[in-house]
């Protein structure tokens, strides 16, 4: 036992509430996000390690045994997701440090951003159902403070949306809880997994599994993704790219986790139900992505495409695959987060939304423009960068689970994914250059270090996956045989 | 008891259902009040209405069975979170009035391309 798990939640919470009292002091606030986020990327990486030589770790609040008590558990999916959410926040600070107006850092946004991550963190690393609900509406309540930070009339007009979804989603989440209580008789993950499995393919069970199903596919954007567009284009960048990288990453870890360790008595109902929404996602998103010339919307349906590409993993249901899920999502974060960026970036230079009417800006910043063409290779799924790994693992597992449409589809939506950015990179970033010299807009190097370190990221991914392999198979193993994470929280 | 909590709530819920449908901000906020109010008496009704004695320990005269405990905490931090979400949505929705000058969610839809 160990409490280096609890950090990634307690430190963004005490470090939130202490930016609250220094909202005029802007530089002391920027120092002490950096400060904050440096170290929590060090203690994820620390607990990895942990994680990885010992096994599955976990933390008892008030020293409560489990099944009874709120827990922790650090497996290896949770910490790998954890240990990019906090570098990809880190990126998303850093461009804010450029791009934010003083009266946004006065009006309390680095706290704001900082307790979503502390949401997202405690997500990740519950082992609690309803200490789940809990995380969430942490995340979800920074978000909708987030989304009309601003208070510009589209933002209120999205935000009222987003919030009304978000409660009556996070209503149904409260109902499959009460049901799945009323018929289990506990909330510890393990223990309803144990009981579950005890009870063998029930017809209620698979029920409350279906409520659990459309909560979460509402949060992810599993097929239920018509507000993500909408709302995941009006708030200012870093945010965008913050709620693009993680929140929906939430969602889809939430999909996984309850379906590989709670509900896995009828795969042929769940499973099969979850890979036709997921093929769905991908071809809906598909048309998304071509259908329209604002660059956000663009970059929001590459979201949903994400988001149905992963998910076709919980089909397959097998270890390869769900590395394969494991590693995309990692991209997914790294990518969305950049592609989110670039596209606001672009907006900031331009005063253009749509890119037919953007032209030529590789001439005026071209370093940005190879930054481009990286998040664009990268999101194809091309090596070295970070997408072609997750996508190799995902292809075996499909394969060896015989599932060849989703297979078709998946890859299909690649080629789309590739046809929707390159048709942005031929217009806006080639092509002759519409602004003047002296009428360019200067792009300030702490704007674009982000993107570049993103990028890097990226790279980093897909060229050292050899290092990363043994912590993602780790995970795999796990999410493929839920017997170990039982018997780490529950003992033999 | 149980049957009549489980009435009460599907009334609930109906009457949540038809203010969430409406076309008035403030009557879809009401209507989510509403909702988490029935899934709070869900919760409740769940854990079985009554069914022992008080769970504290050193009740000399108590020999079980006991009522659970659990659902109380759930719906304790539910209660929380709803009074929260509830005083953040209804200052959302004046301003958004303030700026956009209307509740009518069809006037909110938004132009398709912005």
């Amino acid at each position: 036992m160990t409490n280096l798990i609890v950090m990634p939640l307690v430190i963004p919470i005490l470090v939130a509430v202490l930016l609250i009292f220094l909202r005029n002091y802007r530089y002391l606030q920027r120092a002490i996000v950096v400060v904050t986020l440096v170290a929590m990327i060090v203690m994820s990486v620390m607990l990895l390690q942990l994680v990885h030589t010992e096994g599955i770790q976990r933390v008892d609040f008030g020293g409560w045994q489990p099944p009874f008590g709120i827990l922790f558990v650090a497996d290896p999916f949770a910490v790998l997701l954890v240990v990019i959410a906090n570098a990809v926040t880190l990126c998303c600070m850093l461009y804010a440090f450029r791009s934010f107006s003083p009266h946004y850092e006065r009006m309390f946004a680095y706290p704001l951003m900082l307790m979503m991550l502390a949401g997202v963190n405690g997500s990740f690393l519950t082992g609690d159902i309803f200490n789940l609900f809990v995380c969430f509406e942490v995340m979800l309540l920074a978000s909708y403070a987030l989304i009309a930070l601003g208070g510009r009339a589209e933002q209120l007009r999205e935000s009222l949306k987003y919030v009304i979804i978000n409660i009556v989603a996070s209503w149904l989440f409260l109902v499959a809880i009460a049901f799945l209580y009323g018929t289990i008789g506990t909330l510890n993950m393990a223990h309803i997994a144990q009981r579950v499995q005890e009870l063998g393919p029930d017809p209620l069970i698979t029920t409350i599994a279906l409520f659990f199903l459309v909560v979460f596919a509402l949060k992810g954007g599993l097929l239920l993704f018509f507000w993500l567009p909408g709302s995941y284009s009006v708030p200012p960048v870093p945010i965008a790219a913050m709620f693009a990288a993680l929140l929906t990453k939430v969602g889809i870890y939430a999909i996984i986790r309850t379906f590989t360790l709670l509900f896995t008595t009828q795969p042929n109902v769940t499973h099969g139900l979850i890979t036709v929404m997921a093929i769905s996602t991908l071809i809906a998103g598909s048309l998304g992505a071509i259908a329209y010339r604002d660059i956000r919307q663009i970059a929001a349906f590459n979201v949903v495409i994400g988001v149905g590409f992963v998910l076709l993993a919980v089909g397959a249901n097998n270890e390869a695959a769900y590395a394969g899920a494991l590693y995309y999502m990692m991209h997914d974060m790294v990518g969305k987060a950049m592609l989110f960026l670039i596209c606001g970036t672009m907006i900031y230079l331009t005063k253009q939304e749509r890119y037919d009417d953007m032209s030529g800006l590789i001439h005026h910043y071209p370093l940005f423009g190879w930054m481009f063409l990286v998040v664009m290779v990268a999101l194809t799924g091309m090596p070295p960068f970070s997408g072609f790994v997750g996508k190799v693992l995902m292809g075996q597992g499909l394969v060896a689970s015989g599932s060849y449409i989703s297979l078709a589809v998946g890859f299909g939506a690649s080629v789309i994914v590739l046809y929707s950015l390159l048709r942005v990179m031929l217009h806006a970033i080639f092509g002759e250059t519409m602004i003047a010299d002296e009428d360019k807009v200067k792009l300030p190097k702490s704007m674009l270090l982000p993107i570049v370190a993103l990028g890097a990221m990226s790279l980093y991914l897909g060229a050292s996956a050899e290092t990363l392999m043994p912590y993602v198979t780790d995970a795999a193993r796990v999410l493929a045989d839920s017997s170990i994470y039982i018997e780490a929280i529950l003992g033999k | 008891m149980e049957t009549l909590m489980i009435l009460l709530i599907g009334v609930l819920v109906s009457v949540a259902t038809y203010l969430v449908l409406s076309r008035n901000v403030i009557r879809v906020i009401l209507g989510t009040a509403v909702l988490s109010h029935a899934v709070h008496l869900l919760i409740l009704t769940i854990g079985e209405v009554k069914k022992g004695e008080a769970p504290l320990l050193g009740n000399q005269t108590a020999n079980g069975p006991y009522t659970d405990a659990l659902p109380q905490a759930l719906i304790l931090t539910a209660i929380v979170i709803s009074f929260a979400v509830t005083a953040f949505v209804l200052v959302l929705a004046f301003r958004a009035y303030k700026t956009n000058g209307t509740d009518d969610l069809e006037q909110l839809r938004g132009d398709e391309h912005d």
